[in-house]
Formats: C-alpha cells, sequence, structure tokens
C-alpha cells in the first residue's frame, strides 16, 4: 500500500474553486467512504483546502478517482479543476499533512483551528493501518509544534489580541465579566474571542438598547443604555467599546469613580472605535489598562512577525517529524520481505531435518529437543546479517527501499 | 560527605543562574536546563542538609553562616513550587544567582559543616530560628514575585508591541501569589517571633530585633494595604520593601556574629 494525495489548497486555487469542493462533516465523511472504495481514505476540508488522503495499492488508479471524485464535487471540468490541484506520495504527501497540522500551511502561520480539522477529518474517515499512523503523527506532530515554539500563542487579529491581553492582565478568563460598550460587529467578534476563553459577557450597552439587546440575548446578557454604563464598572472586569459615535463615551473622571469600589482588581479596557470612545487618559489612572485600536494593531503585526519567526523553528520539527514517519514507511515495505525469508530459511531448515530424519530414530526426546533448538540457533544467526541489511536498506533512499531483495541479491 | 554534596549544590545553582540568562534572551532549551540545574541542586543541598542534620551534635543552622544556609534551601523550596513552570523563569533569573551566591558565601563561612549549634533538646530556639528563617525565604520570594508584578503591571502600562511575546504570569496571578506569600511568611514570622519574646528579658531590645519588628510590621501594611484598601501597587512595592528588609537584617545577623 502507498501513501497519496490529491487536493488543493489557498496556495494553488482561487476562493471560486476552493468553495465549490469544499465539504462539510458529513460530506468529509461520505466522500472518504466512497473514494476508499473499502480501503483507507480521508478527506480534510477546510475554508482553505480539500485534500484527499489515500492508502491504495495502485496508486495511478487511485489518483484518477480523486480527481474525478473532486470534479464531481465541484461541478468543474476535470481538465479545468486540474491546474488547481496537487498530488504527492508517500513522505511528500506524510510532510504535507504535518505541516498543515503544525499550522505552517495555513494564512495565518500556527492558526490554531487547523489541529481540530485535521483530527475531525481523521475521526470521520475511512482509516486502516497506514492513515491511523499517519494522521495520529500527524496531530502529535501538530501538538509538538504548538508545545515547543511559540508560534500558535500569538494573535492573528484585533479581535484575539484584545483576548490574549486579557489573558495577560487576568490570566484563567473563567468568570472575568465583559461590558461591550456598543452592538456593532467588531464589539461582537471581540465579545465570541472573550467567551470564547471562559468569560462572561454581563452587560451590553448601546445607544439604542434595541439593538444592544439582540446581541445581548445570544450571550445571555443584559442590553443596557449608554448613560448607564458608568454604575456597571465597579463589577466589571473588561471593558469594550466599539461605537461609532463621535464624542466620547466614558471620560477618565466616569472611571475614577468606580475604582474604590473595585478594591484594586485591575481593569482592563478595550477601545476598538475610531473615533475614540474612551477618554485616552483613563490610562493613567491606578490598575486601569487602555488599549485602542493602534495599540492593538501593533500588537498583532508585531506577534504575525514574531509566528514567522517561530514558523522556522516549527519547519525543523515538521522535518524531524517527517523523517520519523519515513523510517517507519520504509520498515512497513520491508516486512514482507523478512517474513518470505523467514518463511524460506524455515522450510530448508524442515526440510532438511525431515531428510535426516531416518539417521535421528534413535536419539531420545530430550536429545530431539537439542537438535531442534540446534538447527533454530544456526538459522537465526544465518539470517541476523541479511536482515538487518534489510532493514537498513528500508530506512535509506527511497529508491533503495524500493528493491530491498535485489540489493541483498546483489 | 558535606563537602561531596555543596559543590553538586553549588555547581548546579551556577548552571541554572546562567540558564536563566541564557533563556532570557533565547528560551526553549535553556529554560529547560535552568529547570534541572534547580531540581538537581534542591536535591543535593537537601541531602547535604540531612547529613548536617544527622551529624551534627545540635542544630546545626544556628550560626549566622548554617542559618544562611538553610535559608538558601529554603528560598529554593518555595521557588521550586512554581519555579519550573515556564511563565515564572523569569523569577529564576534573580533566585538562583542569589542562591548560589549565598549558598557560596555560606560554605565559605563554614555554614555547611556539621558544627553544632544550640542543642537539638532547645526546641524554643529551634522552633524559633526555624520559623524567622521560613519567613524570610517567604518574603524574599514575595519580594521576587511583588518585583515580577511592578513589572508586568508597567509593560501592560506601556503598551509595547511585543508585549505577548513575554512569557509572564498574568498579573492578578501574581498579585494573588505574591499576597498569599506575604500572608504565610507574616504568619511563620509571627509564630516565630512569639518563641523569641521568652528571650526577650535575657538579650534585651535590641537592632535585630527591632529589624524583625519593623519586617512584620511591613509584611502586615501589605496585607492591609491589598485586602483592605485595595491598594495593589502600592502593597506590591512594600512587599518589594521586604527583601530589602530582609537582606539588612542578614548583614545584621553577619554584624552580630562577626562581633
Amino acid at each position: 500500500m502507498r501513501l497519496l494525495l490529491v487536493g488543493t489548497s489557498h496556495r494553488l486555487s482561487p476562493l471560486e474553486v476552493r468553495e465549490r469542493v469544499a465539504l462539510d462533516h458529513d460530506g468529509e465523511a461520505a466522500l472518504a467512504r466512497r473514494i476508499g472504495e473499502g480501503g483507507e481514505a480521508v478527506c480534510l476540508s477546510t475554508c482553505n483546502r480539500t485534500e484527499l488522503y489515500l492508502a491504495a495499492a495502485d496508486t495511478d488508479a487511485a489518483g484518477e478517482r480523486a480527481t474525478a471524485a473532486l470534479a464531481d464535487l465541484g461541478g468543474i471540468p476535470r481538465g479545468e479543476l486540474e491546474p488547481y490541484l496537487y498530488r504527492l506520495e508517500q513522505d511528500a504527501a506524510a510532510t504535507h499533512l504535518f505541516r498543515v497540522a503544525a499550522g505552517l500551511d495555513s494564512l495565518v502561520p500556527g492558526e490554531g483551528e487547523i489541529q481540530g480539522q485535521v483530527r475531525s477529518a481523521y475521526e470521520r474517515g475511512a482509516v486502516g493501518p497506514l492513515l491511523d499512523r499517519l494522521f495520529r503523527h500527524a496531530l502529535h506532530t501538530g501538538k509538538r509544534v504548538r508545545t515547543e515554539t511559540a508560534i500558535g500563542e500569538s494573535p492573528a487579529s484585533v479581535a484575539s489580541a484584545a483576548a490574549a491581553l486579557a489573558a495577560q492582565v487576568f490570566g484563567d478568563l473563567a468568570g472575568r465579566r465583559i461590558l461591550v460598550i456598543g452592538a456593532g460587529k467588531i464589539g461582537d467578534l471581540a465579545a465570541r474571542n472573550l467567551v470564547g476563553r471562559g468569560a462572561q459577557l454581563l452587560f451590553v450597552a448601546n445607544r439604542t438598547v434595541d439593538r444592544a439587546t439582540s446581541l445581548a440575548e445570544r450571550f445571555g446578557a443584559t442590553a443596557l443604555p449608554l448613560d448607564t454604563v458608568e454604575q456597571e464598572l465597579a463589577g466589571t472586569d473588561i471593558v469594550v467599546s466599539s461605537t461609532s459615535a463621535r464624542g466620547q463615551i466614558l471620560s477618565a473622571d466616569q472611571v475614577r469613580r468606580a475604582l474604590p469600589k473595585r478594591k484594586g482588581r485591575p481593569l482592563l479596557l478595550v477601545d476598538l472605535a475610531v473615533p475614540r470612545d474612551l477618554d485616552p487618559a483613563i490610562k493613567e489612572l491606578p490598575g486601569c489598562f487602555l488599549y485602542d485600536i493602534d495599540d492593538l494593531q501593533s500588537v498583532v503585526e508585531e506577534t504575525l512577525s514574531g509566528r514567522r519567526g517561530e514558523a522556522i523553528r516549527a519547519e525543523a520539527i515538521v522535518a524531524a517529524e517527517g523523517d520519523r514517519f519515513s523510517e517507519w514507511l520504509g520498515s512497513r515495505d520491508i516486512v514482507p520481505a523478512i517474513s518470505s525469508l523467514r518463511e524460506r530459511a524455515e522450510a530448508i531448515r524442515r526440510g532438511e531435518l525431515a531428510k535426516a530424519s531416518p539417521r535421528l530414530a534413535g536419539l531420545s526426546e530430550p536429545e530431539r529437543n537439542a537438535v531442534e533448538s540446534l538447527t533454530n540457533q544456526i538459522v537465526n544467526k544465518l539470517l541476523h546479517q541479511p536482515i538487518m541489511r534489510l532493514k537498513e536498506a528500508g530506512v535509506g533512499e527511497e529508491g533503495e527501499r524500493r528493491a530491498p531483495q535485489s540489493r541483498l541479491e546483489g | 560527605m558535606a563537602e561531596l554534596l555543596v559543590w553538586p549544590a553549588l555547581l548546579a545553582y551556577g548552571e541554572a543562574a546562567f540558564a536563566y540568562a541564557g533563556n532570557a534572551r533565547n528560551p526553549g532549551l535553556y529554560g529547560r536546563l535552568a529547570t534541572w540545574g534547580v531540581r538537581l541542586g534542591w536535591l543535593a543541598q537537601t541531602a547535604l542538609l540531612v547529613v548536617q542534620a544527622t551529624r551534627a551534635d545540635g542544630f546545626p543552622w544556628s550560626t549566622w553562616a548554617g542559618s544562611l544556609n538553610l535559608f538558601v534551601w529554603l528560598v529554593v523550596s518555595a521557588y521550586l513550587i512554581w519555579g519550573c513552570s515556564p511563565r515564572f523563569r523569569l523569577l529564576g533569573l534573580g533566585v538562583m544567582p542569589l542562591a548560589a551566591a549565598l549558598l557560596a558565601i555560606s560554605y565559605a563561612a563554614g555554614g555547611t559543616e556539621g558544627a553544632g549549634g544550640a542543642a537539638w533538646g532547645d526546641v524554643v530556639l529551634v522552633l524559633h530560628i526555624g520559623l524567622i528563617l521560613v519567613s524570610f525565604a517567604g518574603f524574599t520570594v514575595a519580594g521576587g514575585l511583588a518585583a515580577l508584578e511592578l513589572w508586568q503591571e508597567r509593560v501592560l502600562k506601556s503598551h509595547p508591541a511585543g508585549l505577548l511575546r513575554q512569557r509572564m504570569p498574568s498579573l492578578v496571578a501574581l498579585d494573588r501569589l505574591t499576597v498569599g506569600t506575604v500572608g504565610v511568611s507574616l504568619a511563620a514570622l509571627t509564630a516565630g517571633i512569639i518563641p523569641g519574646l521568652a528571650r526577650l528579658p535575657d538579650r534585651g531590645l535590641d537592632v535585630l530585633v527591632a529589624g524583625t519588628l519593623v519586617l512584620w510590621a511591613l509584611g502586615a501594611s501589605v496585607l492591609y494595604l491589598r485586602v483592605r484598601a485595595g491598594r495593589r501597587e502600592l502593597a506590591a512595592a512594600l512587599a518589594l520593601g521586604g527583601v530589602a528588609a530582609v537582606i539588612v537584617l542578614q548583614l545584621g545577623l553577619l554584624f552580630a556574629h562577626v562581633a
């Protein structure tokens, strides 16, 4: 069985093509079963890629099946689709998946969602010994990259930067209370990021309370009019503001008045509005940490450049894991050759023992056992070196691996 | 035997100190080397203390140099509780050079030998010294944590673009740990002062006793400011001052020893 990958990604195809061959979870599972034809197949489909991993004896036929399946799926003539497809085999396919799982093939290097998407595809796929090992190894590689490098730690958007900042101030965000000022998309996105880390959205304040209500209801929060914000500051840990108001929504004096009731607890204020909603003087108040859109943007730019630096270290990990998988693939190739060699030697041993049996008839049971054991040991010692050579050949170059028997014979 | 254990402890602490410095510039392997240095050094020093305790005919850490040895062990023990986590490695940069230097001083002054000072039977004195040293170690670590907290506060206020690349404990975690450590240290100091009071009529109120009381007042102020008054930054600054008080007290002990 050989490993084959056929797919397309943001590196090769435009969105118009990717969206036509994209699949949901059920679609992934159904396609994997269909192209696997009772064998092994996994379909990985995300917004940036659709990839089919197959284990097949005949990779040409399997490649044809995979290409045809993708063309059918997208309703795209095969000739038009093929320029957007890549096809990788064996080690190259494995290393590609390792890079994908590590987030190195993503638009934003190190993005964390891909690990879950690879796991989900693996769980829904038709996996056998080869793809099971491949995907488990890929998930291990992704985890190693995230543990040993800082590639996944830095935020890639202003909203996620706000959430990361909150974690820098509060640590675990579980139970931290959020007040969102403004019911627009940006506030919604920032709130989602914070809630995703365990914080609790308590209040949504807006000039129009009706608009605040729809956002508040989605998070189980309370809608407030803007003029009541000051009263809620004492019990809030994080304030996110993103209105389109022309003037300030919250002054430094309003925040100062709330401080005594906070008993020294830090207050993080994130101003995502332009023009700014929050008085810049707030940042001078003790225990208050005010960040505006420029602060967050510079954090994102810096961390993205940091991610690119960490990607170099991550590539080294992926390469090492690729080598390990390649060794395993190699050892897998030579198992049949070793088995056949052992069977042949055993047949010769038994044949010779059978020929000699008339001369051994007078031996007692313990003496027969001793002869049996002796011949076994001779065969094992004779086979030891050829088997070691086979194993060495198996983990060598690709060309050598394909013909271990011929190398022995040569 | 003690000689054989001092050098591994010193070497491991020294290695940890250098590795922490390396880790500050290039995190990763240096951090792991530092962690192993702390662990191995602590094990060697623990073995050293056990050997001292079994060989000495009295409480071996009642002398100034001996108490310094025990103090270093207590500081490293307290640091070990969180110090091996990557986010607290910056604290190691302060703690481990200090530990290596103080252990070297203790060794040079004979604090790692098995000579006994006070008799084990003098439970009051043993308790007094033990608890005071526990509190000194606690105040030292609390001071380190407070320094990290104030630094983290400054970083968060100044909005550097690379803010999120610094792997530091969160401000709230540092605040909680500082206050908790000061609380434990203050309890140990209070418990240590009580047996000492029994000796006060003989000894009289000297500079060391006054210094110890100042340290107690400092610890109590930190707790009051943080828990009752909500003055987090001021409390952290005072906790940092606790380290200065411990240093002054240790120097006072040295002068008393020399005198």
